[in-house]
Parts: structure tokens; sequence; C-alpha cells
């Protein structure tokens, strides 16, 4: 006969419900947490969504209305000319990769790109400012943009490397066959075939760096007026949640929720397109 | 021989430090169909691939001999210029998947930066099409995607995209292996009508597929030629006791 | 001719592929000489006793970084002790009790919703909820009562790891070869067994070295915590105490800095907390990667 131990069958039964209990209950702790805190958001912004928080800037202090109409404009202007500076860059690089994967050199590479994301954005913040606000004196947007381009690298990088691995060299071999430059093979062939998966990383870039703050503390700064030069300061809409959150103004806290709520939208929508994307746009090799 | 278009001269190839092809001299004569045969590994797809530069593309690999397509010699040559005189049809069907039908026949062009009127695309294209029989079954569809047609068409898309340079050779390397037998049998129809305007060079695993299209049959084994005459002659009476294992099946 | 610009557009190109990726590969190091650098004149100024002073006094140019150091420390190893027992579980509900399927699908996908927050609206959302009830909590233990202080900047803090610890973990876990679940399961072992003596203990250097990211992205976090963490440069007496964190102090006081050797200064810690979360983020991805192969 086996070998059943039949008391401690039932002790251990006992223990293993125990453990999934607690594993369900921690889960679906973590699921609610998410619930809690978009209901809030959304309960607390969704008042404050009126026109005059989309078309109008902030009000001084006193005045009750305004809106954050300079700090949508300056997210747009920060995010679009990071995301001008970071593509091409980010796309070289992952196209390098591609090629010279298994090679020594594309493993440095790749460390020095798994490091550079975890860099804390205020430090890329710093280095900024040493770099460009403190010799020209100024705060500007295009100085935060560098910061946030310089964020928005690794994931283009690694999706742009990622998806041209994964098409065939035969394709390659064939325009190479046909004549073509390397060159010509790159921008006709390769990129468009992989086009999925370098605009995935390239909105997944966008949506890192859509809500960030710390680097453009010092570099974009801040703005209460309306401007699209890239060479001033300018606020964006994560920024002036910040400065509204941390004031005590009661009507502040209002605007600061409405933003909330969009930036908060804006995000889980980037992040929806991303996912439809990685499974809907798949070129047929 | 008279109407030799590619020679070979010491040609060997190594792969770090492997010797896969070991010093090779034959002549290809023109407007004629020879098919490279022999084992797995026994340097056919390598020989086929240095006659275009293909190997330019690997670091570890190492040509050293001489290859002339006619009298110039291959290596000096520029390598996107000797391509266009050289086309090659791939082992799967690899028409590019982000363009149309009419976009991959006339592909050759647009990647070298060739500027062509309307009038001479449409002229380019229909000609291409109709060498290889497609013209019929795609005209009316011509700009959709090349990714839409079966496996059997796209071979054939492929080697009209190779025809539409007017190349002077075409190197295929086993053209039909991916392919079932209509297709295949399709292919080899035009292969057939193709040699009285291009020479081709046809490397196959498929004995009935040489003996049937070929003019004159190579045989290599581990990196030598072992064999190379008509390819009645070839088949029928080999001098060489391997080819004649390897035609009766003793090996493959 | 045309054929010589062809091969010149294609050299450049080439040329550019691998000037832009050797200046990627660079740039650490560029980042940290600017930081040297700019710090310089503070490491000389405030020598080696700055790792451990425990004053910070701007006015009198006297800096101190301790506060700071345990301030980012505690919160940052609270957090990530919080958030430990949840990303676990929810990476064994994921990778073991119900890795395919419909429902774990939207589960994932409704994880991955805590990374769509930004860190400042955490921060912002802790404010209004999470810091009245600690100060309520507070009162209840006869404390002084602020509500922000280390203990709520934990929590947040732990919140905002979740999504990123449970993805690794589950990486890690996924990585357990099927032979070895099945001869567990095979033995009688119950699911809890198999998980807590087969699949942990085989994984654990890969889990540690997932709760070893977790942790250096932690360190890093700033706006979140500067919201709740109290802005105290005191030395801490009591989780519940205000404190100050390393990113904090330099994400509220660079602009302020009205010396060069105050900026100095911030850039001086800016440089420490650049040095570990690189050395963190080295040594998670060495493990991660002799595990995975």
């Amino acid at each position: 006969m086996a070998l059943i131990d039949t008391k401690g069958l039932r002790g251990r039964r006992i223990k293993d419900r125990i453990f999934s209990s607690f594993v369900w209950i921690l889960t679906f702790s973590c699921l609610a947490v998410v619930f809690i805190i978009l209901f809030y958001l959304f309960k607390m912004g969704i008042g404050s969504l009126n026109w005059a928080l989309f078309t109008q800037g902030p009000k001084p202090v006193g005045e009750s209305g305004g809106g954050i109409l300079n700090a949508i404009v300056g997210s747009l202007i920060v995010v679009v000319l990071g995301a001008i500076i970071a593509i091409p860059l980010g796309v070289s690089v992952g196209l390098y990769q591609a090629d010279h994967r298994g090679r020594r050199i594309s493993d440095w590479v790749s460390v020095a790109v798994d490091v550079l994301n975890g860099i804390p954005s205020i430090v890329i913040g710093i280095v900024i400012y040493v770099w460009i606000v403190k010799p020209t004196g100024k705060f500007s947007a295009y100085s935060g943009s560098i910061a946030l381009a310089i964020m928005m690298l690794p994931p283009i990088i690694k999706n742009t490397e990622e998806t041209l691995v994964l098409i065939p060299t035969t394709l390659k071999e064939a325009s190479l066959a046909l004549g073509a430059s390397y060159y010509r093979t790159t921008m006709k062939i390769l990129l468009p075939t992989g086009i999925g998966g370098i605009f995935s990383g390239c909105i997944i870039g966008i949506a890192r760096i859509a809500g960030e703050v710390a680097p453009l503390l010092f570099t974009a700064f801040g703005n209460p007026g309306l401007t699209f030069n890239i060479l001033k300061p300018v606020d964006t809409i994560p920024k002036v949640i910040f400065t509204y959150a941390s004031s005590p103004y009661d009507d502040w806290h209002r605007i600061a929720w409405g933003g909330s709520l969009i930036l908060v939208t804006f995000i889980i929508v980037l992040n929806a397109i991303i996912k439809i994307f990685e499974s809907k746009w798949k070129v047929q090799f | 021989m008279e109407g030799t278009i590619l020679r070979t001269e010491n040609l060997r190839i190594s792969f770090g430090d492997n010797l896969v092809v070991k010093g090779i001299n034959m002549e290809i004569a023109e407007k004629q169909v020879t098919a490279f045969m022999g084992p797995s590994g026994c340097g056919k797809t390598t020989i086929l691939r240095s006659i275009n530069r293909l190997h330019d593309l690997t670091p570890e690999a190492k040509v050293e001999g001489k290859i002339f397509l006619h009298s110039e010699e291959v290596n000096g040559m520029e390598a996107m210029t000797l391509r266009r005189r050289v086309g090659m049809v791939f082992q799967r069907p690899n028409p590019f998947p982000t363009m149309s039908i009419f976009e991959n026949v006339i592909s050759g062009f647009t990647l070298n930066g060739i500027k062509i009127n309307k009038q001479e695309k449409n002229e380019i294209v229909e000609d291409a099409l109709k060498k290889v029989a497609l013209w019929d079954e795609v005209k009316d569809n011509l700009n959709k995607k090349s990714t839409a047609l079966s496996g059997g068409q796209q071979q054939r898309l492929c080697v009209a995209r190779a025809v539409a340079m007017k190349p002077e050779v075409i190197l295929l390397d086993e053209p039909t292996s991916a392919l079932d037998p209509l297709s295949t049998a399709k292919i080899e129809d035009l292969l057939y009508e193709l040699k009285s305007n291009y020479t081709l060079i046809i490397v196959t695993h498929n004995m009935q597929q040489a003996a049937r299209i070929s003019d004159r049959t190579a045989f290599f084994y581990l990196g030598d030629l072992l064999e190379y005459d008509d390819t009645k002659k070839v088949f029928t009476n080999p001098k060489n006791e391997k080819t004649q294992n390897y035609i009766t099946g003793r090996f493959g | 001719m045309k054929n010589r610009w062809r091969i010149l557009e294609n050299k450049i190109f080439v040329r550019w592929l691998s000037m832009v990726t050797l200046v990627t590969m660079v740039l650490l190091i560029i980042f940290f000489i600017t930081l040297l650098i700019s710090s310089w004149p503070a490491i000389k100024a405030n020598g080696f006793g700055f790792l451990w002073g425990k004053t910070w006094d701007p006015v009198s140019n006297h800096f101190g970084m301790l506060p700071f150091l345990i301030g980012t420390l505690i919160t940052s190893f609270l957090a990530l002790i919080i958030s430990a027992p949840f990303s676990v579980a929810a990476a064994l509900f994921l990778g073991e009790y119900y890795p395919k399927g419909v429902i774990p699908n939207i589960f994932r996908n409704v994880i991955d919703l805590l990374a769509a927050i930004p860190s400042v609206v955490y921060g912002f959302w802790g404010l209004y909820t999470l810091a009245p009830l600690i100060s309520k909590l507070e009162i209840k233990l006869h404390l002084p009562a602020p509500g922000v202080g280390i203990f709520t900047a934990s929590i947040v803090l732990s919140i905002m790891l979740i999504p990123y610890s449970v993805s690794l973990i589950r990486q890690v876990i996924s990585m357990t070869p099927v032979s070895l679940k099945e001869a567990a399961y095979a033995l009688g072992s119950t699911r809890a067994e198999v998980i807590t003596k087969v699949i942990i203990p085989s994984n654990i250097s890969g889990i540690s070295a997932g709760f070893l990211l977790s942790l250096g992205r932690a360190l890093g976090e700033t706006m979140a915590v500067t919201i709740l963490i109290g802005n105290s440069p005191e030395i801490p007496h009591n989780i519940f105490s205000p404190s100050y964190t390393m990113a904090s102090v330099i994400a509220n006081e660079f602009t302020e800095a009205v010396s060069d050797i105050y900026l100095s200064t911030l850039i001086e810690v800016g440089l420490l907390l650049f040095i570990v979360t690189t050395i963190i983020n080295l040594i998670g991805r060495l493990i991660i990667k002799r595990v995975s192969i």
C-alpha cells in the first residue's frame, strides 16, 4: 500500500486553501486599489471639466475660474519636440542594434540603454540644466524637450530593435539582390515593414514622458503665460498639477483635479492604443 | 567554351575556419539553364550566392579566387551595379509585404532610385508579368498587396521582379522547394521559356527537376566540383562514382 | 554621377548609425562626468562627513546628507516591504493560478493601469485621501498629526511599485521549467507546496533581482514622495515623522539655491543618487541575465 499520511494530508490541504485565499485576497486588493484611485480621480476631476479649463490660462490668486490652456499647449510643445528629437535617434540606434545582434558592441549598448532607462528623471534634469540652462542663463521649452527625449530613447530603441530582428533576413537579401543600397533597403523595405512595432515604441515613450515633472523642474521650469516659443520656459499639465496641489487654494486644487483627469485619461488611451497595436498591426511576412 | 558568360577561377569560400568551397573552376554558358546539384552542405548555394556577392553581408565569410562576368571581375565591380545585372530568386517567396503587386514588380527600379515615367512603369510591369505567365491572373488586381497571392503566384511574382530589371543572369536558389507540385510545374515551364533570353543558374535538390529543365548540370560534393557536363550525359552516363550514387539515391 | 551619390548616401547613413549608437553608449559616462564636475566644489567643501552629517543648513553652508539618506532608505525599503506580498501574490495569480483566459487578461490590464498614473497624480491623490486617514491614525496613537510623512509616502510608493514588480516577478517565475513543477505535482504536492517549496526557491535569485530593481525604481521616485514626505530636513523619529528624500530635496530646493556651493551640494546629492541607482540596475540586470539562461 502506498504511504499515505491522512492526518497530515488534511493539514496540508488546509494550508493550501489558506495560501490560495491569501493570493486571491492580495490580488483583488491590487485591483480594488486601481478602482479606488481611478474612481476618486474621476469624481474629483469631472466637476472641473468645463470649457474654461481648456481655453483659459490661470487666473490670479483670489479670482475663481481659469484654466490650464498654457499648460496644455506647453505639454504639447515639450512632448512633440521631445518626440521629434528622440524618434530619429532612437530608431537609428535600434537599427544598429538589430544589425549587430550577438556582437560585443551591441551587448554593451544594451547595457547602456538599460541603465539609461533606470536613471532617476530628476538626475536627467540636473544634467540638462548644467549643459543648457546654466550656460544660456534661461529656462526653455527645448531644454525640457531634450531631457524628455533622453527618457524616450530606451523604449524606442528596444522596440525598434525587437521589431527589426523579427523581419526575415530573406527580405533584406531580396532587396539587396536587386541592387539596392543598404540605405535604400532600410528606408524603403525594412522600416516600412517594421513600422508597427516602431510606432508602438514611440507611443510607449510618449506615454512615459507625458506625466513627467521632475526633469522639467529646472529646464522648462514653468510659465503662467501662454507661449509657443520653444526658447521660453513653459508649463506642462503635470507641472501645474504639482504647483496647484502644493498650494493652499481650493480653487487651484479644483483645477489640478481637472488636469489630473485629463492627463490620466490621455495616458490610459495611449496604453490602450499600444495594446491594440501589438495584437493587430503585424505585417505578414 | 564559346558563349561563356560566367567563369570562376579557383573559387574558395570559407566561413571562419570552415572551408566550404574548395577551389572551383567552371564556366557557365550563356542563355542556358545550368543546374547545381549535390547533397546538403556541398557548397552549391554558397557558390551561387558568391556570384551576386551576397556574402558581402556576412563578415565571417571569406571569398578567395575570382569570378568573371563576361570579362569583368565580379569583386572589382560595384556591388550594387553587379546585382542589377545578376538577379536572384530565393527559396521561400519573399515579395515585399508593404508593397502591392505592381510596386513589387517595379521595386528594382524604385529601390535603385531610377526614375521612370508612369507609362514606362506600366509597360515594364505588364511585360514582366506576361513573361512569368502571371499577367492574366493579376492584371485587374495590380494594386492588391502582394501577400494576397498564393505561394506559387508569389514566387512567380518574385521571378517577375527579377526579370523586370532585364538582368543578364538569374540565380535561383531552390525556387520550387517551398511550393506545391502544380506551382512547381508552372515555374519549371516558365524557366524553360526564360532561357531564350536569360542565363539561368538553378540550385536544386530535386534531381528530376534538374533533369527536366537544365541544359548542363554540375554535381558538387563537400566543396568540390565532381562532375560538370551536359545534363543528359550526367544523368545517363555519369563519369564519377559519387555522382552515380547520388543519382540513384544511395545518399542524399 | 547618380551612382556616386548612391554610394555616398549609403556611406553617410552607415556612419550616422554607428555615430548615434556610440553617443548613446557614451551618454552615461558623459552624465557621470557632468555630475562629478558640477559637484566637485561641494565635494571639496563638504568632505566625506557629508554622508553622515546631521544638519542641513543652507544659510551657513553647512551641509550634511544623513537625514535624506535615512529618509530615502526608509521610504524605499518600507515601500518595497509593503508592496512585496501584493506583487508576489499578483504574479502568482497571473502566472500560476490563472495563466490563461479572458478574466486574468483583464486583471493584468487593470494592474497595468496603475503604471499609467503619473507620479504627481499619485502624490495629489495621496494628499487628499491617505494623508487625512493617516492623520487620524496618528491622533489615535497620540503622535503629532501632520498626515504627511514617511509612512504615507511609503504606502503610495508601494502602490506605484506594484505594476513594475508584478511584471518582473511574473517574468522570472515563468522561466521555471515545467518538468520541475510537474515532478512536484506528481509526488502529490499541493499547489501551495509547489509554489513555496519548488517555484519560489528555484527562482529566488530572479525574484530578488526583481525586488532589487523595484528598489532602484523607488529610490529615484520624486514627485509623489515630494508631495507626501513632509519636507523636513530633520532626522525622523519614527515612521510617521515627516522626512526628506534625496530626490525631494533636489526637487524642492534646486531652483531656490542662492549660493553656488548650495547648488553644487544639491548636484552632489544627485550624483550619489545616480551612482546608487546605476549600481542597483547593473546588479539586478546581471542577475536576471544569469537566470534567463
